[in-house]
């Protein structure tokens, strides 16, 4: 399971009868080059041709001018019942087969390609494990009494079932509520790590888009080509008015959910340990600009925070004389996540703790203010920036 | 009132007659159905061959089917055909409306991904539209089955080849037991063969019988709940 192709569009429009450019569902002059085994989302308001462009990749619908390769074919010059048999699809509103059960409607593509009757059931149940439902539980099942998380992961199943090197997705996650929609997000891409599949995926959520994206597509009404990037690049520069408006005011916040705490130099907290000499432990404090001491236990462990006037001037620490906590991060923590929650900080300060939970660092609200200052990707227009 | 006796004496006619009414029925049925089929396909793909078809097939119920059967008698003769014809006639608007009604239940995300799973055009039909149009289908075989089983008792104005049940009818207008007997049965047919299609329709259709949470995997439409218009 890790065959992926690349997806080319090249010079590909599509207009309908009757209209001239800059309909809706039209689409102009679209050169994009997605790397086998990325996800590209196509992002932008309704009408910008998303969901043509995405279609016209497994001809549903096809296109005016220009052509589309998959790997180095045109899928123009290929049996369109061939094509489609090689490439996954998974749309809103999903599309089951309500006279199917839900094995063989995973087993959909498997039976049209010939497959015997053994090996189809293999695979369905080999894929629903795949996707988190229990072949034993549901393969029986009609799609009817499913819900709508778990229709929307045997619509991913079915897609996948003849290991096709593309997947095409259309806002698969669309008709489910934002607590299911973030599950089945995060178990894309945890389904995508291993895959490792050429994925096309069409949202009107720019938020979805960045957190899905290794590349994203901004498409204009009109179906022009905004800008194509990572969705680092978008934030950080977007290429014109319409792209920082598209991916909003709160851009800069938005990056902050792409970078981890793992990107910033950590802060070396004054620490000491239970049992410590205060005195010793005052001086270090009153030396260093933030003068908070991070009491630890023996692991290291944190055990809260001594402000500066509550340090005995003699004897031992103890757990009583840590009044204050600050919030735990871990590497892996988004700084956004890290910032929300230095924001609600009784201390200033995230304590940065590994697997064990011992202390290894600090991050402070001005570290992630600075990281997103420096760390702005170079603007390779220039223009975008000083135009404005 | 009612000559028991005369019924006791006569259980071979009767059982007899009813196989014939079971049988002009069936016939009828299964022509009709097949010719429907083809009609209501055609109807579906090809948008102007619809009205073209409705229309006729609905002047065609429109007339009175004593006035039909005696029609056809000069033109064909006294056969199986000139009971047949206007039989199977008649079934043709019943199960195109219910077939074609059928066949535009099938959400259209369905058939997207369908296409998009590499379905040809047949496949698709064969394996996804049809099926899913069997609900509607049978409803329409009920409609038809009762409809025609009333008509197969008319058809006994041929004469006595015919009319199954209806030929106890015709017989002695005058022989209130032997009437009763013609009507009860017809009624009683009718009857049966409508609570077992409904039985043949469940059995057929288990994924449907989830009615509520269908409603649901069809964004609100119920196949069961659309009228045929046309």
């Amino acid at each position: 399971m890790s065959t992926a192709e690349r997806v080319v569009f090249e010079h590909v429009t599509k207009r309908y009868a009757g209209t001239g450019a800059g309909n809706s569902g039209a689409v102009e002059d679209l050169s994009l080059e997605i790397p086998a085994g990325k996800v590209c989302v196509l992002v932008g308001p309704s009408g910008c041709g998303k969901t043509t462009s995405l279609k016209m990749v497994n001809r549903l619908i096809e296109p005016t001018s220009g052509r589309i390769l998959i790997g180095d074919t045109d899928v123009a010059k290929q049996d369109v019942i061939e094509l489609r048999r090689g490439i996954g699809y998974v749309i809103q509103q999903v599309g089951l087969f309500p006279h199917q059960t839900v094995g063989e409607n995973v087993a959909t593509v498997p039976r049209l390609l010939g497959w015997d009757e053994s090996r189809r059931r293999a695979r369905a149940q080999e894929l629903l494990e795949l996707v988190g439902l229990d072949p034993a539980t549901y393969a029986d099942r009609y799609p009817a009494a499913l819900s709508g998380g778990e229709r929307q992961r045997v619509g991913v199943a079915r897609a996948l079932a003849a290991d096709p090197p593309v997947l095409l997705m259309d806002e698969p996650f669309g008709a489910v509520d934002p607590i299911v929609r973030e599950r089945l997000q995060n178990e894309l891409l945890d389904l995508q790590e291993r895959l490792a599949k050429t994925i096309l995926f069409v949202t009107h959520d720019i938020d979805e888009a960045i957190k899905m994206g290794d590349l994203v597509a901004v498409l204009q009404v009109g179906g022009h080509l905004a800008q194509f990037g990572t969705p680092d690049e978008i934030l950080a520069n977007p290429a014109s008015d319409f792209v920082a408006r598209f991916v909003g005011a709160d851009r800069g916040l938005k990056r902050l959910a792409l970078a981890r705490v793992d990107a910033l130099q950590l802060m070396p907290p004054v620490t000491a340990t239970t049992g410590d000499d205060a005195a010793e432990a005052h001086r270090r404090a009153l030396a260093d600009p933030f003068p908070y001491l991070l009491l630890l236990d023996p692991m290291r462990r944190p055990i809260g925070w001594i402000a500066p006037r509550d340090l005995p001037a003699g004897g031992v620490l103890d757990e009583s004389l840590a009044t204050a906590m600050s919030p735990f991060l871990r590497r892996r923590t988004t700084l956004k996540d890290a910032l929300a929650m230095l924001v609600e900080a009784e201390v200033q300060a995230g304590i940065v703790v590994d697997g064990r939970g011992a202390a290894i660092g600090l991050v402070t609200a001005e570290m992630i203010f600075e990281w997103a200052r420096e760390s702005r990707p170079p603007d390779p227009a220039g223009a975008a920036q000083g135009a404005r | 009132m009612i000559e028991w006796a005369w019924i006791a004496d006569h259980v071979g006619a009767i059982a007899g007659r009813l196989a014939q009414h079971i049988e002009l029925t069936a016939i009828a049925l299964a022509v009709g159905f097949a010719i429907s089929l083809v009609l209501a396909i055609a109807s579906v793909r090809v948008r102007r061959v619809r009205p073209f078809v409705i229309g006729v097939a609905g002047v065609v119920f429109t007339i009175p089917s004593l006035a039909l059967f005696s029609a056809l008698v000069p033109i064909i003769g006294l056969s199986l055909l000139t009971v047949e014809v206007p039989l199977v006639l008649y079934t043709l608007v019943i199960y195109v409306r219910n077939i074609v009604a059928g066949l535009e239940s099938v959400p259209p995300d369905v058939i997207e991904a369908a296409d998009a799973m590499g379905y040809t055009r047949n496949g698709r039909l064969a394996r996804v539209e049809l099926p899913l149009a069997v609900p509607l289908m049978i409803a329409g075989l009920r409609l038809a089955s009762v409809s025609t089983i009333g008509l197969v008792t008319i058809s006994g104005i041929l004469g006595d080849s015919f009319g199954g049940l209806g030929f106890f009818i015709f017989e002695r207008p005058t022989f209130a037991t032997e009437i009763l007997v013609g009507a009860a049965g017809s009624i009683g047919l009718a009857i049966a063969v409508d609570i077992l299609l409904g039985r043949l329709q469940q059995r057929l259709t288990p994924w449907s019988r989830l009615d509520v949470a269908l409603d649901v995997a069809t964004s609100g439409r119920s196949a069961a709940q659309r009228v045929p218009e046309i």
